[in-house]
């Protein structure tokens, strides 16, 4: 029997207010890879990544994430996906220590993990104990990623990761998705940074209008 | 219903919100002179009902009044409090998507409302300690019968953290939550105000025997809040 | 079918309050002390019924949609129409009361009474609870909230029933809830109880065309979503054409 498909939409209508965000997206992803969503403003790339961490609620169609019904198994998914988005989703009163922390004790991870993580994202030593009041955009952005990296969770919802981090950001970031996509990750990214993305991309999904217009597999040159 | 996530996901909460309050200190400088304002409004606005002693036109005015009238501004500083203190577990959560993250999490909602509505149950206890004080201090309130009292405010105090840690949830996501919120808290929390006021009403003025079956009926709606809250929190977390 | 329905209980409903009405002041003032106001005692304990009646269809339509396996959105629109119409019920009985308690306790109202307090309560509550209904949301969204909002409130009515047994306070004890001994009785008895009957039935007549409203409301909505999905849908269209995919987007 094979694996259910890590991602699957299949008809979905979904609306914010009354405007149909998506009206009518299907996209299935069967195996472990990255897919970028890529499309103008207001295409609703946004709105695919809330409707599969279960954010936005479907008006029609099917939406099944690792094999289950969102609608129906939102709590237990949610333990199984990270969301990155918009918003870093940190508490400002907190350190940056204690937020990867509670990141860590949310999802049962390991908290022996955290000080490495931290060091991976370049946020250990003294900015560890600061209060991410304090932190810049692009550190609450690293900051945000190493929540998500301590997780260890098998898919990856990420928009628009890039925004608001410099260069040597962008290219940790990188290099921390080409790690999880190896061990086995399901990554499903927003971006409009497309250079960055087709070389990190195992596919390229392009959405105008709320549905997909292209759907391309990329072939990488090694 | 009695499940080990449930508990294990509520002191994970309880502990987040301690550590963040512990941090920024909002009971201790920003509610806490609230109160005691409150009380010297009160006082002012009282004045001749709360002095002891004192003399209109020849007809003395002893501290019987006090014992109906403290309860009254002791309570209606809880409900104040109260309000304050579920828009800041609320705005915890409002900043930067933190709340969003907090769902996503995957955490038992239940053990999210039991963990949160307990540190406010904390704050609200800290509260009242301050207002004790201050009547005391400000009024010579003398608080005769202290089991009572305190069984009678634990028990309005857990009731009013669950039905304001509801109503928190469901108001997270609107738009106009600052008003909005108090419009919708406040006529709920009635019964529990005046139960709790005429129990310690009659614990102060020594009407002991009557006093106890308000406390049963408090027991009723925090055994109520509670359930709902339990039950319904997953869906009014969904809200935000 | 449901014309039908709606022409047959106004008309029962009209005819109703006119025989209530009719007898209500072909009876002789039953009062000296309160004088004409006592004939608000055939109106005021209905319009209160009326607003429990429906406040209690609130709460079960609000449990029905909340259960998954009973969740339509019909259930909300009854909940939203039973909400409104007992809030309007509600707002009647207080100032029917408060018209009758002028001349017969000297005060239009006392908040230290439990009742009234507890009433006025209540009304507060079922006004944060149509507030929040108001707010612009999809349908389910706003069926939610209300749910929530009403079971909520909903505590606060068993309160208001046994307030006169909790308290011992100005408001007259419970007329017709003693069997063994009512205080009214003969003629006036049978007013008030035609008069139950007669708002009850208005409840009805009143529930049929307020749900009808909320329906039209969401399929107003709904029909404003489906041309939007058109629109949307066109947005991509272009773009499909010129590449020559289906709509699924796969070569």
């Amino acid at each position: 029997m094979s694996a259910p498909a890590r991602v699957h939409l299949d008809g979905v209508v979904a609306l914010l207010g009354t405007f149909p965000a998506l009206s009518g997206f299907s996209l299935t992803v069967p195996t472990p890879e990255v897919v970028i969503l890529r499309g103008p403003n207001g295409a609703g790339k946004s709105t695919v990544l809330n409707v599969c961490s279960g954010l936005v609620p479907v008006q029609r169609g099917t939406v099944q994430i690792l094999g289950s019904n969102i609608r129906v198994d939102r709590r237990s998914v949610r333990k199984h996906l990270g969301f990155l988005g918009h918003r870093t989703g940190l508490y400002d009163d907190l350190s940056v220590e204690q937020n990867v922390q509670l990141a860590a004790r949310a999802s049962q991870a390991n908290i022996a993990l955290v000080g490495p993580t931290l060091s991976r994202v370049g946020c250990d030593g003294r900015l560890a104990k600061l209060g991410v009041a304090h932190l810049s955009a692009g550190q609450r952005r690293r900051v945000a990623l190493a929540s998500l990296m301590v997780r260890r969770v098998p898919l990856w919802l990420l928009d628009e990761p890039h925004a608001a981090l410099d260069t040597d950001g962008r290219d940790l970031l990188d290099e921390v998705i080409r790690e999880a996509a190896v061990d086995g990750t399901t990554v499903l990214m927003a971006t409009h940074d497309l250079d960055r993305a087709d070389r990190l991309a195992d596919r390229v999904v392009t959405i105008v209008g709320g549905r997909v217009v292209a759907n391309d597999a990329v072939a990488h040159v090694s | 219903m009695m499940r080990w996530p449930m508990f294990r996901d509520a002191a994970f909460v309880f502990a987040k919100d301690a550590r963040i309050e512990l941090r920024a200190k909002v009971t201790l400088r920003q509610v806490a002179p609230f109160v005691v304002s409150l009380l010297v409004l009160f006082g002012l606005a009282f004045d001749r009902l709360l002095v002891k002693d004192t003399a209109i036109a020849d007809v003395r005015v002893d501290e019987l009044p006090l014992a109906f009238v403290g309860p009254g501004i002791y309570w209606l500083g809880v409900l104040f409090s109260l309000v304050l203190l579920v828009q800041r577990s609320v705005s915890i959560e409002t900043e930067d998507g933190a709340g969003t993250q907090l769902r996503l999490w995957g955490l038992d909602p239940a053990g999210v409302f039991l963990g949160k509505a307990g540190v406010v149950v904390m704050q609200l206890l800290f509260i009242q300690v301050l207002l004790c004080v201050g009547l005391i201090a400000m009024f010579d309130l003398q608080m005769t019968e202290p089991l009572l009292l305190v069984s009678v405010s634990v028990l309005a105090t857990v009731g009013l953290a669950a039905v304001g840690s509801c109503y928190g949830a469901l108001s997270a996501g609107l738009r106009v939550r600052e008003t909005l919120l108090p419009v919708l808290l406040l006529p709920v929390t009635v019964p529990v105000l005046l139960a709790a006021v005429q129990a310690w009403q009659r614990a102060l003025t020594g009407d002991v025997d009557s006093a106890w079956p308000w406390a049963r009926i408090l027991f009723v709606f925090v055994v109520v809040y509670v359930a709902f809250g339990i039950l319904s929190y997953g869906a009014l977390m969904e809200e935000s | 079918m449901k014309s039908q329905m709606s022409w047959f209980l106004g008309v029962a409903s009209v005819l109703l309050l006119g025989v209530v009405t009719v007898l209500t002041f072909s009876t002789p003032s039953p009062d000296f002390v309160q004088g004409e106001a006592a004939r608000l005692i055939y109106v005021h304990p209905a319009t209160a019924w009326a607003s429990y009646a429906a406040f209690g269809t609130t709460t079960f339509a609000a449990v029905m949609w909340l259960w998954p396996r009973t969740r339509r959105i019909g259930w909300d629109h009854i909940a939203g129409a039973s909400a409104h119409i007992g809030t309007m019920f509600l707002a009647m009985t207080l100032v029917l009361g408060a018209i009758w308690g002028r001349p017969t306790w000297g005060v239009w109202f006392r908040l230290r009474d439990a009742r009234m307090a507890s009433t006025l309560v209540m009304l507060l509550m079922y006004f944060g609870v149509l507030t929040l209904r108001q707010l612009p949301a999809a349908p389910d969204v706003r069926a939610r909230r209300t749910a929530l909002a009403a079971l909520l409130a909903s505590v606060n009515v068993p309160i208001v029933h046994f307030s006169v047994q909790w308290w011992d306070t100005l408001h007259q004890k419970a007329t017709l809830a003693k069997p063994e001994k009512p205080t009214i009785e003969g003629l006036p008895l049978t007013i008030m109880l035609l008069s139950f009957v007669a708002f009850t039935v208005t409840f009805c007549w009143l529930m049929v065309h307020r749900t009808r409203i909320e329906r039209w409301n969401d399929q107003l909505f709904n029909g404003d979503v489906e041309s939007a999905i058109v629109a949307r849908q066109r947005e991509g269209a272009g773009s499909l054409a010129a590449s020559g995919l289906t709509p699924g987007g796969l070569r």
